[in-house]
């Protein structure tokens, strides 16, 4: 395959899953500040934060309103990582990757695009908002149904799901990063519920909701919610579960190509982190130090695959 | 409508007569309700536009990816008509294929004063870097698209060669596709020669013209200029269909003497490259300095023998206009035998007397730039105003060379779906020929392109042309 390729394949998936996870954060954020409206400002500020918007965002607005956060969001083609533009690099990989591509996948993303172009094309009504919100996620669904259930499970398919896997580990981790200090057991909270917006929020923004509660029934602490998003590894978009991808597809090429790279090692790394760790030595050693390294770390990784497997030559 | 009686329509000859080919279709035709058409019609644009296949408009930044409208009647030709349209179109290729190789060697239709020496001299289009290189097979036009336009029922011309890189195979394929899906009876009712093996045989033809040096099975990439070109989809549909690399310039470099791209694994050696790229960005180490659609020093690779370029570079002095009034010629003097399918009167203006007739009839002629493509910067004289004539004539007299002209002639129609039924439009085919040193390989048909427009002439997609399925039948 050509290095350029796996990069379009790779970066394909990061901005169909971009594109999606965006959309998630838009309706976590609508939901708590249709529920409480107090909180509102603030939600809002810290999704466009999550989303990694926040500079685009602060140039071009003073406040945080839901109109505007929405619109930056979803269709501002400014904004790099809004849902309509991550939809078009999509697309636009997707068209350099055609032929590595089935119809049917290239014919989903081709029609995600189109569907959200059109969607996206005025100002989402606030009425309209989840109905848009469930079309985005729906086309996704697509889009992941075509490449299952037709590609053929060689390095092509590899490069695509590391793409979905490093995106979402950043993801997952970000939505932590920013909500940390509201997972953080400080001395009244030790043992106490959390307060249940504030888990709702965390856990709606990545869509875990109900599995976390099929999981843990009543228990809502912050050292069962962290370790869910954290070491919980059947929880599919847990940095666990978006690092075993990885390193499961590195593995395939490894053993496709007979070869292993430096990315390897990084990964492996990664895992044995994860690994050794529970929520408890977590904690110890501090929250906000463990996801800022599996941040930095995941990056690194990110960028030596691309080294590795000749992307850009 | 007087002015129609003067067009050879090839379904309807008057008011009730069918052309035997269009027989069936007719029947099929008369029996179906419009507004299931119109619904179809609508279906198989939708379906075109999710499967991508749209072409760019160049100077056009609003409407970066078009497509080109589809009409659903088809266009329909006999078996004997195609028999003989074939014949002479492989004559002709023979015939070009032959003087490419003889213009870049001994040069024997210039010292037998077929064609002036000048023509191919002072000609941009002819590559001094080719000249005593025999490429690989000796096939200089791996793919052709020569261009036919009929005006009665035994009169068929050739417009142009297109022996450089003609597009449209993709259009003609998905056509396809599309009436079947569509109108699958159509299928079982009227026997059509399928055109579906191209891609299989485009692919065997180009890996037959591999380097004779080429050890085992040759790899073969599809070279495109990237997803802006305005055939990208072509490029990416025919590399998918071929089970070939798209590759860019920035893929490949030269190793150890060879071309090889740019793979997960490392580099890998590629034997045959369709190029969609033209000559003067090939290789700014030979051609064009500033271009960064090629790669660097691939012209020293093919001419050590390491690699096929299909197709060959230089090619495209056969596709000048001025060359090609000579193409009786020259297929008379390469094959020994009269041109099966005749040429266009063509009046090279470069010649004072003709450039004076040509200024004093531009009203009544079609004007084309010697290397112009794509219905780009040509006047159709009975279709333009007096400006558009009068600032024509100011440009034809500055470089008079640069121009030929041909008198517009009376293209046949075959009808387009309208709302009130059908009307006649005009059309052209492209023919879609493969050459390899094991031999050629026309696909029975063509794409038929379609002026939408009624009365007008221009079919160039580029220039709000359609396109129609085109078949031949097998009676």
């Amino acid at each position: 395959m050509l290095g350029k390729t796996a990069g379009g394949l790779y970066w394909m998936f990061r901005f169909l899953e971009r594109s999606e996870n965006t959309a998630r954060l838009v309706e976590a954020g609508f939901r708590i500040a249709l529920t409480r409206s107090h909180d509102a400002t603030s939600e809002w500020k810290s999704v466009v934060t999550t989303a990694g918007a926040r500079a685009g965002y602060d140039e071009k607005y003073d406040g945080y309103s839901a109109g505007s956060v929405v619109d930056y969001l979803l269709r501002d083609p400014a904004n790099p990582s809004s849902v309509i533009s991550a939809a078009e690099k999509a697309r636009t990989n997707a068209r350099m990757v055609r032929t590595a591509l089935t119809t049917e996948v290239w014919e989903a993303v081709n029609e995600n695009w189109m569907t959200l172009k059109d969607a996206l094309k005025r100002p989402v009504k606030e009425t309209d908002l989840p109905a848009i919100l469930g079309q985005i996620r729906r086309q996704s669904a697509l889009v992941r149904g075509a490449l299952h259930g037709t590609m053929l499970r060689n390095d092509i398919f590899d490069f695509a799901q590391m793409g979905i896997a490093v995106e979402r580990a950043d993801n997952t981790a970000r939505i932590i990063d920013v909500k940390y200090f509201t997972l953080l057991p400080s001395a009244s909270f030790v043992g106490s519920p959390l307060d249940n917006v504030q888990w709702e929020t965390i856990l709606r923004s990545v869509s875990a909701h109900r599995s976390f509660r099929w999981l843990n029934e009543d228990d809502m602490t912050s050292a069962t919610i962290a370790e869910f998003l954290i070491l919980d590894a059947r929880f599919p978009r847990s940095l666990s579960f978006s690092s075993r991808l990885i390193e499961e597809k590195l593995e395939f090429l490894a053993k496709d190509y007979g070869q292993r790279r430096p990315c390897h090692d990084l990964i492996d790394a990664q895992r044995e982190k994860l690994r050794k760790h529970t929520i408890a030595s977590i904690f110890d050693e501090g929250l906000h130090q463990f996801i800022t390294d599996f941040i930095r770390d995941n990056n690194a990784i990110g960028q030596q695959i691309e080294r590795d497997y000749q992307f850009n030559g | 409508m007087e002015q129609d009686q003067n067009h050879f329509d090839e379904m309807l000859l008057g008011p009730d007569g069918v052309r035997a080919p269009y027989r069936e279709y007719q029947k099929w035709f008369s029996n179906e309700d419009p507004s299931r058409l119109i619904k179809k019609s609508k279906e198989a644009e939708a379906f075109f536009r999710r499967t991508g296949i749209t072409f760019n408009v160049y100077g056009q930044a609003a409407a970066q990816e078009r497509l080109i409208p589809f009409d659903l009647i088809p266009r329909i030709i006999s078996n004997r008509e195609w028999t003989r349209l074939s014949k002479g179109i492989e004559q002709r290729v023979r015939a070009i294929n032959a003087f490419l190789h003889d213009v870049y060697n001994r040069q024997e239709i210039l010292r037998a004063g077929v064609i002036p020496v000048d023509l191919i001299a002072r000609n941009e289009a002819f590559l001094p870097q080719m000249i005593g290189f025999t490429p690989p097979g000796n096939v200089y036009t791996h793919i052709v698209g020569t261009d036919i336009v009929r005006t009665g029922e035994n009169d068929f011309f050739v417009l142009e060669d297109n022996a450089r890189t003609p597009s449209g195979v993709s259009y003609m394929l998905e056509n396809r596709e599309t009436m079947l899906q569509m109108f699958p009876e159509l299928f079982s009712q009227n026997k059509v020669q399928p055109v579906s093996n191209y891609p299989k045989n485009l692919r065997r033809s180009l890996a037959a013209s591999a380097p004779a040096n080429c050890a085992g099975k040759p790899t073969v990439a599809v070279l495109t200029p990237g997803i802006h070109n305005s055939a990208y989809f072509e490029h990416s549909f025919l590399a998918d269909q071929m089970g070939a690399e798209l590759v860019e310039g920035h893929d490949l470099r030269v190793v150890d003497g060879h071309i090889a791209m740019r793979t997960t694994q490392g580099y890998q050696v590629i034997d045959v490259l369709y190029r969609r790229v033209d000559d003067d960005y090939l290789d700014p180490l030979n051609f064009r300095r500033d271009s960064m659609l090629g790669v660097p020093g691939i012209m020293d690779v093919y001419r050590a023998g390491n690699i096929t370029i299909a197709n060959a570079p230089g090619t495209g002095i056969a596709d000048d206009k001025a060359i090609y009034s000579y193409m009786p010629e020259i297929v008379e003097f390469y094959t020994g035998e009269k041109a099966i399918l005749k040429n266009v009167q063509t009046w090279r203006c470069s010649e004072p007397d003709t450039l004076a007739y040509v200024l004093d009839n531009l009203s009544e002629l079609v004007v084309k730039e010697v290397h112009g493509s794509g219905g780009y910067g040509m006047l159709v004289g009975p279709a333009a105003s007096k400006k558009e004539i009068a600032r024509f004539a100011a440009k034809l007299k500055r470089s008079p060379g640069n121009y030929i002209a041909q008198p517009t002639l009376s293209l046949s129609t075959v009808p387009i779906f309208v709302k009130k039924g059908l009307s006649p439009r005009h059309v052209d085919l492209r023919p879609f020929v493969l050459v390899s040193p094991t031999g050629m390989n026309i696909t029975p048909g063509g794409l038929t392109r379609v002026a939408l427009k009624e009365g007008s002439l221009v079919v160039n997609s580029s220039q709000g042309g359609g396109t129609k399925d085109t078949w031949v039948l097998e009676d």
